[in-house]
């Protein structure tokens, strides 16, 4: 039965229903189950923001507290998965992923391409991503385009509940190292998420709303952000079509090229700054197979190339909003304003 | 106010419908109307479909505009007497604009819901409309759900109990199938009519839902007041297998398209909508093999494994047949030959979904059967 629960709870049940069928799975981080070896564990913390609250009861040992130290649990986490477990390590905020990114893009991303093939590296990297938490500079970034550029990994990025469980479930049945970035603002939301478990498959974005005049590319928070936008272009006669990536590695070329060949106009939003990210990928992906569906210049919202303010006014304003969309979309339709 | 002027309104098709959008009117101002004309076209998220007047007159105003979209409930036009004054039909539409309250976003709470009865283990999701007489229960087809009569059961429930559910390995229920054949789907009929209190009903089977529906009749005859079998499977032995297997592998939305198209007449009915809501149903752990077992027991090797034409004719219960006649997944020429006391209707203009692509007309075949 499908009902309504939030990001973090379809998060929290996607690995309790993995754990329950997989004995193989199992959970390591910094607070996961809230303080092992103290009296806290019948109300075990779940994490910094209570994400895996609950799974210490249910399955004990399996849920591991580790030292602050991303290099070594990472790095646990990765070879316990060559090993024959499938972790699910969580990098409290994706901005720590410089101190254990050996690990990760130089180990777990190459071990089957060196290894001819012959080993697998189930591991999946949750991780907390994105501004508007106010977190200030090192806690708020939207890294996922490094992870982008390392071929070997893959890395996903719901936008809704009803991702979030699907692409988790899938995440962790699959048989390479999957980075799942999850936007912190995003964990309240609610939506309709089926009981039962499911999954939805990597390279497979999801059209959320279609229209002819422009294409909007996106992905996480800013689906919503763009969507606003479409809901307020649509009452001014400009049909949008918003595509949600869901992972960028893989990404779903086909989507993004029939609905640029049907439009004719690309606007990318991307919450990460605006050098070698998701927008400039998707935009370079476009000139170069469909550029002659092009009508007008492609356009790309994005943050600027600063660190995320601690400053509340400063932070709103850094943040690619429905206003900035907007503005884009009409620019593309040729209309000022 | 005179009580001959009527509103024709937006419908609510299926739970999950918020609004639609006036696609084209079908009928000009002034034309004359009968109960079941179709009056315009309306497009939603999912689907599109005609909606029908449920009241006759003449279409005397047009109140919504094509490409309009509104709210459920929405006035669309008025249908009253020819002899009705304009200032009168003003009036209606004023007094109508004034009381009509949208439903609220998020108001999920209006309208009938589905519920879960537990049999054997199994949950059963299901959905009751309406209220007394003999009990109609809907039985859906193969990868199909409830919502396959979201164009029929409001209508047919304005008389009568309609109870549409899924059947295991379907929609919501639990997606264990056990034998997977069709014994076992019909079991289910018989514990979900037990369970709701139900002794005798008249059921109507889509497709593999028909064969069900056919069985179940001939096992329990005393239960069964009247069989409608819709595009019925258990009437012959061909079946498009071919359909089936590509249902059934198909992962996304490029290779599932082309078959779901293979179930309308009019192809453009498939929506984005309606193959992302079928590829969140096949992708539910459990769908797959559920899929595979019913589809090995019931229509091994691209043929029905049960052919029950022959003992159609020792039944004493009202029988009635209805074909699209573009079906592509089960042949139209199943409807031929049948025995005389069975009533035939192969409807122009539909495929292997008369009830969604001519739900009028299904609708008024089975409420003449019903009485």
């Amino acid at each position: 039965m499908a009902r309504k629960i939030t990001y973090q709870q379809a998060i929290n049940e996607a690995l309790s229903q993995e754990m329950s069928r997989d004995p193989t799975v199992i959970i390591m981080g910094e607070d996961v189950a809230g303080g092992a070896g103290t009296d806290g564990e019948q109300e075990a913390w779940g994490g910094v923001l209570g994400v895996t609250k609950g799974l210490y009861k249910k399955f004990g040992d399996r849920v591991m507290d580790t030292p602050i130290t991303e290099s070594a649990f990472i790095g646990a986490a990765v070879g316990a998965a060559t090993a024959g477990l499938r972790p699910v390590a969580e990098l409290m905020f994706i901005d720590f992923m410089g101190v254990c990114l050996d690990q990760i893009f130089n180990q777990a991303a190459k071990f089957r391409y060196m290894f001819g093939g012959k080993a697998e590296t189930p591991v999946v990297i949750r991780t907390m991503y994105g501004a508007g938490f106010r977190a200030a500079a090192q806690h708020s970034q939207c890294l996922y385009p490094v992870f982008t550029h390392i071929p070997g990994l893959k890395v996903v990025m719901p936008a809704t509940p009803y991702d979030a469980k699907g692409l988790l479930i899938q995440a962790i049945r699959d048989n390479d190292p999957v980075i799942f970035c999850e936007h912190k603002v995003l964990y309240t939301l609610e939506g309709d998420v089926p009981e039962e478990p499911y999954t939805i498959p990597f390279g497979e974005a999801s059209v959320v709303r279609e229209g002819k005049d422009v294409t909007i590319v996106t992905l996480g928070r800013m689906v919503h952000m763009a969507t606003d936008a479409a809901d307020n272009l649509a009452k001014q006669g400009i049909k949008c079509e918003v595509i949600d990536l869901r992972t960028t590695s893989p990404i779903d070329e086909d989507t993004i090229l029939e609905s640029v060949e049907n439009t004719g106009r690309l606007v990318v939003v991307d919450e990460a700054h605006p050098r070698c990210n998701i927008a400039t990928d998707v935009s370079a992906l476009v000139a170069d197979k469909a550029f002659d569906s092009l009508k007008a210049p492609i356009k790309m919202v994005t943050g600027p190339h600063v660190p995320v303010p601690f400053s509340d006014v400063l932070e709103d304003l850094y943040i690619p909003n429905a206003a900035k969309i907007e503005a884009a979309v009409r620019s593309v339709m040729g209309k000022k304003g | 106010m005179s009580e001959a002027i009527k509103a024709l309104t937006m419908p609510k098709w299926g739970l999950s419908m918020k609004e639609g959008k006036v696609a084209s009117w079908l009928m000009q101002e002034g034309t004359a109307i009968s109960p079941g004309n179709e009056v315009l076209e309306v497009e939603t998220e999912k689907i599109s479909s005609a909606v029908e007047a449920s009241e006759g007159g003449v279409l005397r105003r047009i109140v919504a505009q094509e490409g309009e979209t509104l709210p459920v409930g929405a006035l669309l036009g008025v249908i009253a007497g020819a002899n009705d004054t304009s200032e009168a039909i003003d009036a209606f539409v004023a007094e109508f604009q004034k009381n009509y309250v949208p439903p609220a976003d998020g108001d999920d709470d209006a309208g009938p819901k589905t519920e879960v009865v537990e049999i054997k283990g199994r949950a059963i999701r299901y959905l009751k409309q309406g209220d007394g007489g003999t009990p109609l229960i809907l039985i859906h087809g193969f990868g199909g759900d409830l919502n396959n009569w979201l164009f029929n059961q409001e209508s047919l429930a304005a008389k009568r109990t309609v109870i549409a559910f899924d059947l295991p390995g379907h929609g919501q229920s639990s997606k264990q199938v056990g034998n997977a054949n069709l014994g076992e789907l019909t079991q289910v009929v018989h514990d979900v009519m037990d369970a709701l209190g139900v002794t005798k009903a008249h059921l109507a089977g889509h497709s593999m839902g028909g064969a069900v529906a056919l069985e179940f009749a001939l096992a329990h005859p005393g239960r069964v007041a009247s069989l409608t079998l819709i595009a019925s499977a258990g009437l012959g032995p061909e079946i498009n297998g071919g359909y089936i297997d590509g249902f059934i592998e198909a992962t996304g939305r490029r290779d599932i398209k082309p078959h779901l198209e293979q179930l309308f007449a009019n192809a453009e009915l498939v929506s984005r909508q309606m193959i992302n809501d079928i590829l969140a149903y096949k992708r539910l752990d459990g769908v797959d093999a559920a899929l595979r077992g019913l589809r090995d027991k019931i229509f091994p090797s691209g043929k029905q494994a049960t052919v029950l034409r022959d003992r159609l004719g020792s039944l004493s219960m009202p029988i009635q047949v209805i074909w699209g006649e573009g079906d592509a997944i089960v042949p139209a020429k199943h409807a031929q030959g049948l025995p005389a006391s069975v009533k035939v209707s192969v409807l122009k203009g539909a495929g292997h979904m008369p009830q969604m692509e001519a739900a009028a007309e299904v609708n008024k075949l089975i409420e003449a059967q019903l009485g």
